[in-house]
């Protein structure tokens, strides 16, 4: 399973810093819930129940958005692998 | 000087990037902070996160980003009026070449809110065009390299016909590259075309000693300023990394020449080349301050200051003498910056 | 609770160099109404995509180009350039405005009489007149341009049998210092061939030379161009008054003047740099009054602009069908509406402003139409706003050449509206149907039957 890497570093302003390469990112608030959730090792259906909760979107959407950004997640780096 | 009463004036300032080709906001804004006539705060204004100027906060009190030119003179106005707000600026000075279009555009619309510019008309902006200056030269009776405009490659092939080799290829908007040869030409007209588009220039090459003059028009055909230099050390770029204070008074009648007939409103910088007959040939006409503009400051000729005042309709007296014989040497320096600076300049778009 | 709005959470890689959201947030304020209209009940009520003409601007904008010319030079006159967006309601628009019409073809040339228009002020170009054509054009008086030398002696037989005297101009072609130079029309300045077509038609004793047109290119960015134009023009005029002691009645510029759209490559948004009606008037009469004419003998100056008078009055309104990643990782972004109606997309990168409110957050995305063919690309690299699928969105300028050139290609073409100036929408044009496009075909018996 792929978890999103310890060691990133996120503020509230969206600003995601990756120490292990000094890469630096922007996400949109949306973006920031979703990385934060992560790392309170919330499971990807755990993460789209509490999208669907809060905000106006179809689940195929959401389904669709969330594994999009996973996937640039982990285009970008940020995710590793749970032992 | 009575310090305790000088005015203190806001002035944003662009091209902050003080990197190895650099942009001349740093050179203004240290003129700026020596001018004795006001006092500053100085607002820069950047387009990139790592433009140094931007973690130089000796020298810079507070930077906002900006949108690129290419974005056109709204979303750039919209973005001045915010800024405005936070901090109500007395004068900017752009100092891209890029920018200066949409600045030109805006600047009765900036001097309604009470921003004051001191920058060439769009008629001369346009004039002194790389690709007018043939017509520029016959203009105003100034010499300059006999050139071509051409938008055909078919066209490089008959270059012999009007020009001897070797010659200058130029791009639209930069980069220039001397040509030996036909074939050479040929490669050079497509490889320049693919970078900037066309037409390419194809300019007369003209064997000769480089010089370069600073100065800064009122607008009515006064020379307020002026300092000639000749570069010591050129880098890998074309830049001058090193330069001395020369007094060549053709070089000065030239600068005085070209304010008196375009009546040149702000700063510029000439690119001269004498020949072996000690010809002087205008090569380019920069239409803002180099970066290499503390060098007139420290001869002597505070042009930051002195277009600061031009842009608040303040008197200026032209300056008449400078220091010759001063160099300029060029350093980098390398600034410790906190990731939480970088941070908020690059989400918040403003330090 | 209410729900909150949804976004689709999206990362961006900080790059030095590259422009950050801050340079470029404000290009993007949401368009959702046109005059009046709300975007989302547009496209519910007539269907997605539609076009939308502004009769408004349409309006306004003729007003400032007339204003421009007027306030500056005595005589002028307009003439809409079919071309450019023939639909009738577009054209009336025009005609009501006082544009006498522009036509390069048979179809044009029937379209505007059909609609009313007084032959006597067609002006009909083109290098393809059939004889037809000009049999009809010459019987109702209309005003010729002639194209080229065989186009002479047809109307040379024409007018022998008709027994009229056509009224004629002569498309003149030359170098005014902007490239391409367009030489494939009409007779050449430089090299005498205008001047020889002139002296024909003096001698010939057939036909009235009324005019001379000429037409440099199109989207033109120099004023000056048309200043040089107007001068070899004026010269040549003055040279026939001179050799034949004729008068020429008017000098026609033809069009080319450029819109607000911004060309693909071009550094500066053509909103900012694009020349005014003022800049190219200014230029336009100053060498007309300069130039050898008496003050009470100057000619009727004519106009056939079209594309800098209708295309901000167009806009393309469209859904998004749906967002995915290419296999670089880029994102993309499928809109219902193609090059197939879009056909400027080739030229110009169309400013689209998303029709609901968005966060300043975007995406470098590519914008696709919905055809099944790859060179059906809407704008290469657009830095937007997080769009949902079922989105709407508005595509700006499109008012010039889409609606003449469109495709029926694959599907069919979609509704067009025009908001009158109370902001009442009317159809002009109706959405294709099958039944259009089967209307005109035929089957030959033996290929009818199907095998079961």
């Amino acid at each position: 399973m792929m978890i999103i890497n310890r060691n990133i570093a996120i503020s509230e302003t969206g600003f995601v810093f990756n120490p292990i390469n000094g890469e630096s990112f922007s996400v949109n608030p949306i973006g920031y819930e979703v990385i934060s959730l992560m790392k309170e090792n919330k499971q990807a259906d755990e993460i789209m129940q509490y999208l669907l909760a809060n905000y106006q979107v179809e689940p195929e959407t959401c389904r669709k958005d969330l594994e999009d950004f996973m996937g640039m997640l982990k285009h970008h780096l940020l995710l590793e692998d749970k032992e | 000087m009575k310090t305790k009463n000088k005015r203190k004036l806001t002035i944003g300032v662009t091209g902050l990037n003080a990197i190895d080709s650099p942009g001349p906001g740093i050179a203004v804004i240290r003129g700026l902070r020596e001018a004795t006539s006001f006092k500053t705060r100085i607002i820069g204004l950047s387009y990139e996160s790592l433009e140094p100027g931007i973690y130089m906060h000796d020298l810079v009190d507070r930077i906002f980003q900006i949108p690129y030119p290419t974005a056109g003179t709204e979303p750039l106005l919209s973005r001045l009026e915010y800024i405005h707000e936070q901090e109500p600026l007395n004068v900017i000075i752009p100092n891209f070449d890029a920018e200066l279009f949409s600045f030109i555009k805006l600047e009765p619309r900036l001097k309604q809110m009470g921003i004051s510019l001191f920058l060439p008309t769009l008629k001369q902006f346009e004039e002194r065009h790389k690709a007018n200056l043939l017509d520029f030269g016959k203009k105003y009776h100034i010499r300059v390299p006999f050139s071509k405009i051409i938008y055909d490659p078919g066209e490089v092939q008959r270059l012999d016909k009007e020009f001897s080799f070797p010659v200058v290829v130029k791009g639209k908007f930069y980069d220039a590259t001397i040509a030996a040869t036909p074939e050479q030409a040929r490669t050079c007209f497509n490889k320049t075309a693919a970078k900037w588009g066309l037409p390419v220039i194809i300019q007369e090459f003209v064997d000769g000693t480089e010089f370069n003059i600073t100065g800064l028009g009122d607008g009515k055909g006064k020379m307020i300023a002026g300092v000639a230099m000749r570069k010591q050390y050129i880098t890998d770029k074309g830049k001058a990394w090193g330069g001395i204070s020369i007094q060549d008074p053709k070089i000065l009648a030239l600068a005085e020449k070209f304010i008196r007939a375009t009546r040149w409103r702000g700063g510029f910088e000439l690119e001269l080349m004498k020949d072996k007959n000690n010809e002087l040939y205008l090569l380019e006409i920069n239409p803002r301050m180099p970066a290499w503009i503390y060098l007139a400051v420290g001869v002597g000729q505070n042009i930051p200051e002195a277009l600061v005042n031009l842009a608040l309709g303040q008197p200026v007296e032209p300056y008449k003498d400078y220091e010759v014989g001063k160099m300029f040497i060029r350093y980098s320096w390398d600034m410790i910056v906190d990731r939480e600076e970088y941070e908020k300049i690059s989400v918040m778009g403003e330090l | 609770m209410e729900k909150q709005r949804y976004e689709r959470p999206v990362i961006k890689k900080l790059e030095t160099g590259m422009p950050n959201k801050f340079g470029l947030r404000s290009e993007y304020v949401p368009i959702t109404h046109i005059e009046g209209n709300s975007v989302k009940e547009l496209l519910s009520t007539y269907g997605s995509p539609l076009f939308v003409i502004s009769e408004r601007t349409l309006r306004q904008t003729m007003e400032k180009a007339r204003t421009a010319f007027t306030t500056r030079y005595p005589k002028v006159q307009f003439a809409w350039s079919y071309k450019t967006n023939y639909l009738n309601a577009v054209c009336s628009v025009f005609h009501q405005e006082g544009s006498w019409a522009e036509v390069v073809s048979g179809f044009e040339y029937d379209k505007a009489v059909a609609l009313g228009v007084d032959p006597k002020k067609i002006i009909f170009n083109g290098p393809d007149k059939s004889q037809e054509d000009l049999k009809k054009s010459i019987g109702n008086d209309s005003l010729i341009h002639i194209d080229h030398l065989d186009e002479f002696y047809t109307i040379v037989n024409i007018s022998d049998k008709l027994k009229k005297k056509p009224r004629v101009a002569i498309r003149v072609n030359m170098d005014t210092g902007v490239y391409p130079m367009w030489d494939r029309f009409g007779f050449n300045y430089e090299n005498g061939q205008a001047w020889d077509a002139i002296s024909k038609i003096m001698h010939s004793k057939k036909m009235e030379l009324v005019g001379l047109h000429c037409h440099i290119g199109t989207f033109m960015l120099a004023p000056s161009a048309y200043a040089i134009a107007a001068g070899k023009l004026a010269d040549l005029a003055h040279a026939i008054q001179q050799k034949f002691n004729h008068e020429i009645k008017y000098i026609d510029l033809g069009g080319g003047f450029a819109s607000r759209n911004t060309l693909k490559g071009a550094y500066l948004p053509g909103i900012d740099s694009s020349p005014s009606f003022d800049d190219f008037a200014e230029a336009v009469t100053t060498a007309l009054i300069n130039g050898p004419f008496k003050t009470e003998k100057l000619p009727l100056l004519i106009l056939e602009t079209g594309r800098a008078l209708v295309d901000e009055a167009g806009f393309l309104l469209g859904t998004v069908i749906s967002n995915k990643r290419s296999s670089t990782g880029r994102r993309i972004t499928i809109l219902d509406a193609g090059v197939n109606i879009l056909f400027t997309s080739f030229w110009y990168d169309h400013k689209i402003t998303p029709a609901q409110p968005f966060t300043h957050y975007t995406e470098e995305t590519i914008v696709y139409g919905p055809l099944c063919m790859n060179i059906d690309v809407i704008r290469e690299n657009a830095s937007l706003p997080l769009l949902n699928k079922g989105d709407h969105v508005v595509i700006h300028h499109v008012g010039a050449y889409n609606m003449t050139q469109w495709m029926q290609f694959i599907t069919l073409r979609p509704q067009v509206i025009m908001i009158d100036m109370n902001d009442k929408p009317h159809i002009i044009r109706d959405k294709e149907t099958l039944g259009n496009i089967n209307a005109v075909e035929h089957i030959p018996e033996h290929v009818k039957t199907l095998p079961r």
